[in-house]
């Protein structure tokens, strides 16, 4: 048998890795624009004072929360085609996260806007603000801006869970590097430099969101 | 039917897996919570290494490499025990957290108490620091489960038998996709929604009872 080194092993599969790296960090980047606004209104109807709105919006967060977000990926990639619905694997992965992601993201700007000091309401009251521009201008920046540093390690997590995209054959990291491990039977090699990637963004990420979160502690 | 009963015959074994990498991950936890908090800045910078291996890499890399990657001569590990390890790893790292938390937030007087009445580190650790620990941390434990229940159906990826491998399977059997993925994601609902239950309970027990 012939021995490779692994450093040849990874410089020959470095360029195709990087391929599904890129397709890995759009589709986390495209769940993240999509998936936070969702999760700013759900947390919004959540607090509302319409019994039916805020039950819907309870039950959407715990279902999205409760399943795990593989089986929420299987759902819509071979479920809904049953219901006459075919979605392709990366607009799938897509809406999939976009579920879970909504559902996460909803706790923490919840949080956040729930740390929006009272009094900050009651002056907009005060000056006879209406309500949307209360919620629009006073409680939604601050209490976003609380909710930065959750939602940016949430960011991190999204990141790795795009590696379950790998089941429904999305061409990303994991996935190229399991078609990489097949094709030259060096998995060990492939797949510790996949996650050594993966690692390696996700350091440097939450190295950031540390830095940020000093900064924005020290502001106060 | 024909779609209830085989995907709930998954069930048994999603518990056991979670259950098993809960257990080993505990265990391997202990070392680290108490490396990171360690006054030997090499022991220090190794368990930052360790989280961060297991923590930057997903899971199911993790699992791929263990199951795929690993083998001592022609011995390879089956998938239940590259599962079981593979998510011990990675619970190692947020146990190891939540203990470490938990050790912190006894109040110093007591490290000094075990000190000032001669204990050796082993003793006061395990009589007088845990026992008051693990109440802490109950809750996290336990909402870390559930989350870990999650994680454990990555492992159908590597072929363990649980619940959504075997929806996967009627799937493919029945060319109907959407129920039996339906059913995995309520089971999982019902099995979580107990533990979160319980858990909020005793959280509310252990606030009067401060």
């Amino acid at each position: 048998m012939k021995q490779t080194s692994w450093m040849q092993i990874w410089a020959q599969a470095l360029p195709d890795m990087i391929g599904g790296l890129r397709i890995s960090l759009t589709l986390t980047a495209v769940v993240l624009v999509i998936g936070i606004p969702c999760g700013l209104v759900l947390s919004l109807g959540s607090g509302s004072r319409a019994k039916a709105l805020r039950w819907l919006c309870y039950a959407i967060v715990e279902i999205g929360r409760g399943t795990p977000a593989l089986v929420t990926l299987y759902i819509i990639y071979y479920g809904f085609p049953d219901i006459g619905l075919k979605l392709s694997s990366f607009v799938s992965a897509v809406v999939g996260l976009v579920i879970t992601t909504a559902a996460y993201s909803c706790e923490y700007i919840r949080s956040g806007l729930r740390s929006v000091p009272h009094s900050q309401i009651e002056a907009g009251e005060a000056l006879a603000l209406p309500r949307t521009d209360i919620y629009r201008r006073i409680v939604i920046p601050q209490g976003m801006r609380i909710a930065v540093p959750a939602l940016m390690s949430y960011s991190i997590q999204l990141f790795q869970m795009t590696s379950l995209t790998y089941n429904i054959t999305l061409r990303e990291l994991t996935s190229v590097s399991y078609s990489l491990g097949m094709k030259t039977f060096q998995y060990l090699a492939v797949f510790v430099l996949a996650g050594l990637i993966y690692a390696a963004i996700s350091g440097v990420c939450s190295a950031l969101v540390k830095l940020l979160e000093q900064r924005l502690s020290l502001t106060k | 039917m024909n779609i209830v009963v085989p995907v709930l015959m998954g069930l048994p074994l999603t518990v056991l897996l979670t259950a098993a990498a809960f257990a080993v991950g505990f265990v391997l936890a202990v070392p680290l919570s108490l490396m990171s908090t360690s006054r030997n800045a090499l022991l220090r910078l190794l368990s930052q290494l360790i989280i961060w291996l297991e923590r930057g890499v997903p899971p199911l890399v993790w699992l791929m490499i263990l199951y795929f990657g690993v083998r001592v001569g022609a011995v390879r590990l089956s998938s239940m025990q590259a599962a079981i390890l593979g998510l011990s790893v990675v619970s190692m790292g947020y146990l190891s957290e939540i203990l470490r938390s938990g050790f912190m937030a006894i109040p110093a007087g007591q490290y000094e108490a075990t000190r000032a009445l001669g204990l050796g580190y082993w003793t006061s650790y395990s009589r007088v620091i845990f026992p008051q620990a693990i109440k802490l941390m109950v809750p996290s434990f336990t909402t870390y489960f559930i989350g870990l229940m999650k994680d454990s159906s990555l492992a159908s990826s590597i072929g363990v038998a649980e619940m959504v491998f075997q929806a996967s399977k009627v799937a493919r059997r029945s060319q109907v996709g959407i129920t039996p993925f339906l059913v995995a994601a309520v089971f999982y609902i019902a099995v979580s929604i107990p533990i979160a239950i319980v858990t909020r309970r005793m959280e509310g027990a252990m606030r009067e009872a401060k």
